[in-house]
Parts: structure tokens; C-alpha cells; sequence
């Protein structure tokens, strides 16, 4: 039963990855040495992707958690459930991963109950391992197993803080949107645009960006500029593509929008 | 279908209306001719109105019919409404003469009104241009209005309005190049400084020739075509609208071999230089100086080498001290060598990595050192103006005068130690020494004088419709629901509690009677205190922003139900630190509290280290799973005897440190538009809001404390 579910989530076509410095090799020795990741970086910027190309990479499932202010330590490990009469315990997605030895990915960890953190420690040190206090299972992980969560540092809120006692357990990698070389290459080969709007749309994202803090909560993610490239293929006029797909999703805020539409007019 | 009126029935109404200053020389037959070629709307339109003119005055009514077509062939009715009410007006206040005057000037009227229409002034689009540049350009730099549009590299003058176009979008556009065109010129070292006489190099070029006016129109339209083909590379669109903007002049040049002469400054490394070369090839050429495009604005040669001038001799004298700090602070805690600073040797090269981001380097007696942020700032400003920093600013200064400020009184103050009641006593951090001084700070608690609380309902009322909007946004937090499982009742049945007590069932054990979902409300535990900057520099508009932005906040927090203090803090010197109470975690928000907020007056300094450390320990004796503490300043640390400067923010940065380590979540909202050179430093990349602009503090702030705390 196992064997078929971990193989739904194997990843059999290569992800296309543009590393930005050493954080293939870093997470190839965490996953050697048995020690967790944390990907610390704003949103858009290649966590997930990351993950999936390091899965594709080590030939090794990769389940995925999104986390959520309801998510609960059961939601991770595990539940009954009642199956003709009788009660039957059913895996979490965590504990699914560590039987099988696959990845285990919880994006966005502090939005989860604070609660819910803490299931993870015995298996993010040296113990490797989680206890399902329902069946009174104590799973050891295998060596192929790995945790990795993600959490986003530029977020504000006082109320989503990582606790130190979670965090020093993990190795932590560090992602930003890529250099503006790299991440004209990623627009070229994720939406087969040419090198000039995608060096244009490049510079549209680092305007963005530069207005971080003085009015935006964020800048535009690189996921953002595929998007916008992937319309410009399509056949929307450049304009269009970014009002839609970068200026309106950035801000609501009146001054905010013509401030960078402007940007995007200065640019095409 | 309705007719339109003849002219004879015309001419009835008005003998009827306008009797009283009709004669047979002056009959209403000319009148009702020009009225018969009106629509019948407009007829109608203009007889009621010459009806309810001439109650007032006949002579003004006459005037009236005599110029109303005019009227309509100008403008639509709603405008000849507001000619008619203007005019009426002027009549009121200045007599007949005046108000048939204004009847009569009515193109001009109409004239005014569609330019006015079609302006844009400055406050309108400066809110946009300031995020504009920002995006641009990635620096802060300042946007004021002037008369006319200028440079001085510091600060982008543009005029209170344009409205060069009939259309509003055009002008708006205007707006736009004309400030980033502006911008192009700091940006590519138009006036870049000469380093042997610190004066701009076209300040200097120019003044040699001897018709300077003509000189310079030249060099701006050589140096605009320099700026052109630069930006062409970066903001092709700009440059296009550019080009649609200034479609109607005339900026070409035309003379033989123009090309060649102008192929230098079409490179992507031209600069300044390139252009005062061919201002002198083609001054001594008989040529037509092309018109200036609408955006270029105008180069103020006069005013541009006096803030030049400034600037340097200022960041001269700052890079040459922060160097000497640097060279000591590199030299140890031992002090024993003052005497030799001075004798380092120091060079400094900028490296362009292959991204074309570049990277600076200084060396301090052949030991590389990576540049404090504030200093790198310098350095790149000075840049800007040599394109090289020169060999004489790598020459630490002498004994600075930031030493000399702060060894001035070292005096312990232990004796003076709890003698006085209600005094607190602080470390305080020198970053020089890498110690604590202890006991530095003496601080009171002091409570504010309170004022009338009526300002706080006329607050309210002022806001009414927002703070209706600030306590529905707020409900929305407190009603933030949480599913409480296992509940003894419940909206729903909790599965899992069935499931596990399946076994339970089965046996005929007892069952627990936990099997309901509720959903009930989230228990915030929040505790925080707003620390307010009641220093000198918050007076006038800072201080009644403050005072809004409290009252608002009261009520945000009221409706939350969170646990919040406010105190205001200034003070002088160390000896003299006062902390204000304007609401303790105990008080309710009560009339005393709002008499207290409407009380609040800017005082003196800001120390911040010591009232953070005040609050700090304040905020621990809470007992809150989560602690805030907010600062709402207008500026960096600063206190009279030497509590600046890098001193000030490395004492509030260990500070803060502390305070975090006690589990305090700090955060900081300012509206000091340097802030983003040192807040990051001192409260950390994510932790601080810099509100542009002061009258926007009042409803940021709520806004504000709804994330950070979400």
C-alpha cells in the first residue's frame, strides 16, 4: 500500500533548476548527514521548486504540506479512521514520508499552530525519529529520509516568529530572487520569451523590489515575471501582461498602481 | 419637436426683462437676433437666466444676452453656469463696472477654465513620482516644487503644476519625464565634480566662454541628446513618450559632418566630458541652437555650485571622520595610542564584478575592511561627484570632534545613586569601547500634563467614517475563529473524537461526552506598548499627526480588546531622561487618558537607548504570550551631549537587542525618509514602516499594528 502511494509522489521528469549558488550541494550533505533544511526566502522565489528538482534529483518521493493556521499535529502524523465497523489508523502525510524514506517538504512552517512545530523536533535531531502517540508507534526515519520547511522572513507579523528551539535544529538555506543575469535566463527557458523582454521584465521586477518597504509589502517574485513573460508569448502587448499579471497582483493601493505602471510604460 | 423661439417673440421677452435699460438707440432687437440662432435649450436657458439677472441688476442681465453666445460657443452649459455665477459674484462684492466686465471677458474666462481643467498641480502626482523614482532609481531622493524644473543633484525641483497640454493625462506625463530626465542627469553625472577645485566641470567650462548664455544652451542640448541615447538603453518607453511629448519643437541640429561630431556621446560610457568637447566644436560654428524640449527643465549653473560646494566640503569632512573612527575602532580597545591616528595608510579601489554590480573596497594599512553601511553611502555620493573618491579623503581626520563631545563629562554617577525617589538608573552601550557605562542614564517617570479632552471627540469627528472602518477591520481580528475540538457541545461532531472513542462505544465502556466541534474565539494574549517621540523636531504638523494617530489607535485597540500602555519619552542629556505616562497597562481608556493623549507637546531630545531599556522591563512584568513594543519616531536617536551619530543608533540597536532576548518583538514606525539608511541596523530588515508622508501617520498606524499583528 505504501510502496504505491510513495510513488505518486516520485517526480519522474527532471524540474528545470537554476541554482543561485551552492544550494544543491549544501542540501545534498544535509541529506547525506541526516540533518534537516530550512529555506528561508519571499515567496515566488524557487523554494518549491527547488525541493522538486533536489526529489527528481536523489530519486526520492517528495511529499508536500502546505501549512495552515488549522493544520494540527494529527493532520501531519496520522489518524483512525472507522473502516466497516472497526477503527483503522491511517498515516499523515509526515509519517507517510518517514515509513517510506522520502522527503518531507511543510511549506510556510509558521503558519501552522505553534502546537504543531514542536511533532517535528524529535525527528529534526539526532533521535530521527516520530512518535505517534495514538498507536504508541515510535517510527525511526531511514537515512533517505529528510525534512525540509520553508518559511517566509519577510513577512511582519509578530505572531509568526520561528521559535529558536525549532529553528537551530535545521541547516538553513538562504533564497532571493535570483541576479538579473539568472533570472533572465530562468524567464527565457520557463516561458521561451527573448532576450530582450525578458532582460526588460527583469528590470521591471528590481523597480519593483526597490519600493519594498516604502509602500509594497513585497516586490514582484520571479514567478510573477514568468507569469507576465508567459502572456507576452501568448500575444498580450507587454502592458497589458504586467498591469495584469504584476502591478494589480502587487498592490491595491491607487498611488501604488500608477506608480508602477508608469514603471512598466518607462520600461516597454 | 420641439421649435426654437423666433426672433420677434424673442424680442417681446426680453422689451419685458431688460425695459429698464433699453432706449431707442439701445433695442433688444440685435439681442433677440443673435438669440433666434440658438437651440431652443439654450434659448430657454439664457431668457431664464436673463430673468433672474436683471431682478438684480438690468444692465447686468443686458451685458448677459450680449455675451451668452459667445458663452456657448466656448463652453457647455454647466460651464456657462459657473461664467454666469462668477460674474454675478464679482457684481456682488465690486459694483456693476467689474461684474459686466467679467460678463464681457468671457473668452478669457473660458480660456482659464479649460486650462485649469487640464493642469495638474505638483501635490497631486507627488505622492506617485516619489514611489517612481524610488522604483527607478532605488535611492531616496527628495522630490520638492519650485518655480521652474531643476537639478541641484540633491533634490528634483519641479514646478507647483503644468499644464502645458490640454489633456491632464499629457501633463501627468510631463510630470513623469520630466523627472526622470531630471533624474538622468545626477544619475549620469551631468555635474560631475571637478576633484582639483570641487565645482562642477560645466560650471567651469561654461564660465570661460563669452556669451555664457548661448554656451550653455548648447551644452544642454548636446548633454540631453547624451541623456537620450543612455536612457534609450534602459527606459525605451520613456524615451519614447519623450519623443511623443516634445513632438512640436524643433530640437534638431543640423550642420555637416554631424554624426561623426556626435558619435561620442552615443556610447554607452560617455560622460560629461564628451559633451563639453562638442559644446566646444560647435560654439565657434554658426549654428541655430535647438528650441529645449518641455521636459528638460532649466540647468542653474549658480545654484548648483553652491550645493555642490556644500555637499563635498560636508562629505569631506564626514568621510575623512568616520574613516578616523573607523581606523581606531580597528586599532583596538587599547586607547593608549591615540596620538598616532592619522598615520594609517589607506587606499581605496572600487571593483565591477561581470553583473556590473560594484563593489567597494577600502584598505586600512593593507587590511581589507568592508565599509559601515552609512559610510558606504558617503563613499558612493562621492563617487557620484568625482567618479573616484580622491587622494585626499583617505586621509583620516585628526582628533575628531565627536571624541572630544563625549569625554566631556565622565564624571561616574554613583553617588548620586537612589538618593532622588521615582529615578531609574541605565547602562548605556558605547560601541567604542565595547562595554556597558553603568549606571549612565538617569530617568524619570513623569505623567503628561493633561489637556482638554474635547480635542479627542473633535479627533474622532474629524475621522468619523474611518474609525467606523478601523473598528469593523479590527472586529475582523478579534472574531478571528478557531475550531475548538472536543467540546462538551458544539455546532458540529468531531469526528476524531468519535472515531476515538469507537472502542469505547464498542465495549460499553463509558463514553466521554467531548464529541463536539465549537467554534469559539482566539485568545490574542497580545501585550504592547506604543513608545511615542515626543523630541523637539516633532513640532507642529509630527506632533498633531502623533496625537491623531494615538487616538485612532485607541480605538483599534479598544474594540481588540489587546493590552496596551502609550508612553511618550524626550529628554536632555543623561542626567535628565523623562519618560511620559500617557496610559499605563492598568488605566482604562478613560477621559484622564484622552485628556492625557491631547496633551501630548513636543519636549526636547530623543534618547532612546534607556527608555527601551525602561519599557522593556516594564513589558516583562506583563505576564502576555506575545509582547510588542512599537516606537513612533520622527528621526534617529539623538541627545545633546553626544548621543548621535553612530554612538545614538549603536546604543538603541543594543538596546533593542536586549529587548529581544527579554522575547520582546520591537518594530518601528517612522516617518523620517532616511530611515532606510539606518533602521534596518538597528531594528532589523523586516521590523520597521517608514510613512512617507506625515498626514497618512494617523491611519498607517492602525493599519499597521493590524498586520504586525495578523
Amino acid at each position: 500500500m505504501y510502496r504505491r502511494e510513495s510513488e505518486d509522489y516520485s517526480i519522474r521528469v527532471e524540474p528545470y533548476y537554476a541554482p543561485q549558488g551552492s544550494e544543491i550541494e549544501l542540501f545534498l550533505s544535509a541529506h547525506r548527514n541526516g540533518i534537516p533544511v530550512l529555506l528561508k526566502g519571499p515567496t515566488g522565489c524557487g523554494k518549491t521548486r527547488f525541493m522538486e528538482y533536489m526529489a527528481w534529483k536523489l530519486n526520492l518521493p517528495l511529499v508536500t504540506v502546505a501549512c495552515h493556521d488549522d493544520l494540527t499535529a494529527s493532520d501531519l502524523v496520522g489518524r483512525y479512521l472507522i473502516v466497516g465497523g472497526e477503527t483503522q489508523w491511517v498515516d499523515g502525510p509526515l509519517a507517510r514520508a518517514v515509513r517510506v524514506g522520502g522527503i518531507c517538504y511543510l511549506d510556510e512552517i509558521v503558519e501552522a499552530r505553534k502546537d504543531t512545530t514542536v511533532v517535528i523536533h524529535p525527528l529534526a535531531d539526532n533521535r530521527r525519529a516520530l512518535p505517534v502517540e495514538k498507536t504508541g508507534e515510535l517510527l525511526h526515519a531511514p537515512d533517505s529520509f529528510n525534512l525540509t520547511i520553508s518559511y517566509n522572513p519577510g513577512y511582519q507579523s509578530v505572531l509568526k516568529d520561528l521559535k529558536q528551539s525549532t529553528r537551530q535544529r535545521f541547516l538553513s538555506l538562504e533564497f532571493d530572487y535570483p541576479e538579473n543575469e539568472l533570472e533572465q535566463s530562468i524567464l527565457m527557458h520557463e516561458a521561451k520569451v527573448d532576450r530582450e523582454i525578458a532582460s526588460t521584465l527583469v528590470r521591471f521586477g528590481v523597480m519593483t523590489r526597490n519600493l519594498k518597504g516604502s509602500g509594497l509589502e513585497e516586490g514582484a517574485s520571479t514567478r510573477l515575471l514568468v507569469h507576465a513573460a508567459k502572456l507576452i508569448v501568448f500575444g498580450i502587448a507587454p502592458l497589458d501582461a504586467c498591469n495584469a499579471s504584476i502591478t494589480q497582483t502587487l498592490t491595491d493601493d491607487p498611488e501604488n498602481l500608477t506608480a508602477i505602471r508608469e514603471m512598466a510604460s518607462s520600461l516597454f | 419637436m420641439r421649435r426654437q423661439l423666433r426672433a420677434v417673440q424673442i424680442e417681446e421677452k426680453l422689451d419685458e426683462l431688460l425695459g429698464a435699460v433699453l432706449s431707442p438707440s439701445r433695442t433688444a432687437s440685435g439681442l433677440a437676433r443673435k438669440l433666434s440662432g440658438l437651440e431652443k435649450e439654450q434659448q430657454e436657458f439664457a431668457l431664464h437666466w436673463a430673468g433672474v439677472i436683471s431682478r438684480s441688476n438690468s444692465e447686468m442681465a443686458y451685458q448677459f444676452v450680449d455675451h451668452v453666445c459667445d458663452g456657448f460657443r466656448l463652453m457647455d452649459m454647466d460651464d456657462v453656469t459657473k461664467w454666469i455665477i462668477e460674474a454675478m459674484d464679482v457684481y456682488d462684492r465690486q459694483g456693476l463696472y467689474p461684474g459686466s466686465a467679467s460678463l464681457r471677458e468671457v473668452e478669457t474666462y473660458a480660456a482659464k477654465l479649460s486650462q485649469k481643467r487640464h493642469s495638474v498641480p505638483f501635490e497631486d502626482v507627488v505622492g506617485i513620482l516619489n514611489k517612481y523614482v524610488k522604483g527607478v532609481s532605488g535611492r531616496d531622493l527628495d522630490i520638492q516644487s519650485d518655480a521652474q524644473a531643476w537639478t541641484d543633484t540633491e533634490t528634483i525641483y519641479l514646478p507647483t503644476s503644468f499644464k502645458w497640454f490640454d489633456s491632464e493625462q499629457l501633463n501627468f506625463q510631463l510630470y513623469k519625464a520630466t523627472g526622470t530626465f531630471l533624474l538622468a542627469q545626477t544619475r549620469y553625472g551631468t555635474f560631475r565634480v571637478d576633484p582639483n577645485t570641487g565645482v562642477p566641470f560645466v560650471c567651469a567650462a561654461i564660465a570661460q566662454y563669452r556669451d555664457p548664455t548661448r554656451a550653455l544652451r548648447i551644452f544642454e542640448s548636446v548633454e540631453h541628446m547624451r541623456l537620450l541615447s543612455l536612457m534609450q538603453a534602459e527606459l525605451p518607453g520613456l524615451v519614447r513618450q519623450m519623443g511623443e511629448l516634445s513632438a512640436s519643437a524643433d530640437s534638431s541640429l543640423e550642420i555637416d559632418g554631424l554624426s561623426e561630431l556626435l558619435e561620442p556621446i552615443r556610447r554607452p560610457d560617455s560622460d560629461v566630458m564628451d559633451s563639453i568637447r562638442i559644446l566646444n566644436e560647435l560654439y565657434h560654428r554658426n549654428i541655430n541652437v535647438p528650441e529645449s524640449a518641455c521636459y528638460q527643465g532649466i540647468v542653474d549653473l549658480e545654484k548648483i555650485r553652491h550645493v555642490t560646494r556644500k555637499r563635498v566640503d560636508r562629505e569631506k569632512e564626514k568621510f575623512r571622520s568616520d574613516l578616523a573612527m573607523l581606523a581606531e575602532s580597528l586599532a583596538g580597545p587599547d586607547e593608549n595610542n591615540e596620538g598616532e591616528q592619522g598615520k594609517v595608510n589607506v587606499t581605496f579601489a572600487v571593483d565591477e564584478d561581470d553583473a556590473g554590480e560594484s563593489e567597494m573596497m577600502l584598505m586600512l594599512d593593507g587590511q581589507p575592511v568592508v565599509l559601515p553601511e552609512d559610510m558606504a553611502q558617503t563613499a558612493n555620493s562621492i563617487i557620484q561627484d568625482f567618479g573616484e573618491i580622491p587622494q585626499e579623503y583617505l586621509v583620516p581626520a585628526g582628533d575628531g570632534q565627536y571624541r572630544k563631545d563625549l569625554q566631556a563629562d565622565e564624571e561616574p554617577p554613583e553617588e548620586k545613586k537612589n538618593k532622588t525617589e521615582g529615578m531609574f538608573y541605565y547602562d548605556e552601550w558605547d560601541f567604542r569601547r565595547r562595554h556597558y557605562r553603568k549606571n549612565w542614564c538617569e530617568l524619570r517617570e513623569l505623567d503628561i500634563h493633561p489637556s482638554n479632552e474635547q480635542v479627542v471627540e473633535a479627533i474622532l469627528n474629524k475621522y468619523s467614517h474611518l474609525v467606523r472602518d478601523i473598528r469593523k477591520s479590527f472586529e475582523a481580528l478579534r472574531g478571528d475563529n478557531k475550531m475548538l475540538r472536543r467540546q462538551t457541545n458544539g455546532d458540529d461532531i468531531d469526528i476524531d473524537a468519535i472515531v476515538e472513542s469507537y472502542p469505547d462505544i464498542h465495549e460499553g465502556n463509558e463514553v466521554t461526552d467531548r464529541l463536539f466541534i465549537k467554534s469559539g474565539r482566539l485568545e490574542r494574549n497580545l501585550a504592547v506598548v506604543f513608545m511615542v517621540d515626543l523630541s523637539g523636531s516633532t513640532k507642529g504638523w509630527i506632533n498633531d499627526a502623533e496625537r491623531e494617530s494615538l487616538v485612532l489607535l485607541s480605538e483599534a485597540l479598544q474594540t481588540l480588546g489587546d493590552r496596551y500602555a502609550i508612553y511618550g519619552f524626550s529628554g536632555m542629556t543623561r542626567k535628565r531622561c523623562e519618560l511620559y505616562r500617557i496610559k499605563t497597562f492598568e488605566e482604562s481608556y478613560d477621559s484622564t487618558v484622552k485628556a492625557r493623549i491631547a496633551g501630548i507637546k513636543p519636549q526636547d531630545y530623543t534618547r532612546m537607548g534607556v527608555i527601551i531599556r525602561h519599557l522593556t522591563r516594564k513589558l516583562i512584568e506583563v505576564d502576555a504570550r506575545t509582547r510588542v513594543l512599537i516606537t513612533i519616531s520622527d528621526g534617529k536617536p539623538d541627545d545633546y551631549d553626544g548621543y548621535r551619530g553612530e554612538y545614538g543608533i549603536e546604543d538603541t540597536r543594543q538596546a533593542l537587542m536586549e529587548a529581544k532576548h527579554a522575547g520582546i518583538h520591537p518594530y518601528c514606525i517612522t516617518i523620517d525618509s532616511q530611515a532606510h539608511d539606518y533602521l534596518p541596523h538597528m531594528y532589523g530588515h523586516v521590523n520597521y514602516t517608514v510613512v512617507s508622508d506625515v498626514r497618512g501617520l494617523p491611519l498607517k498606524v492602525s493599519d499597521i499594528y493590524r498586520k504586525l499583528t495578523t
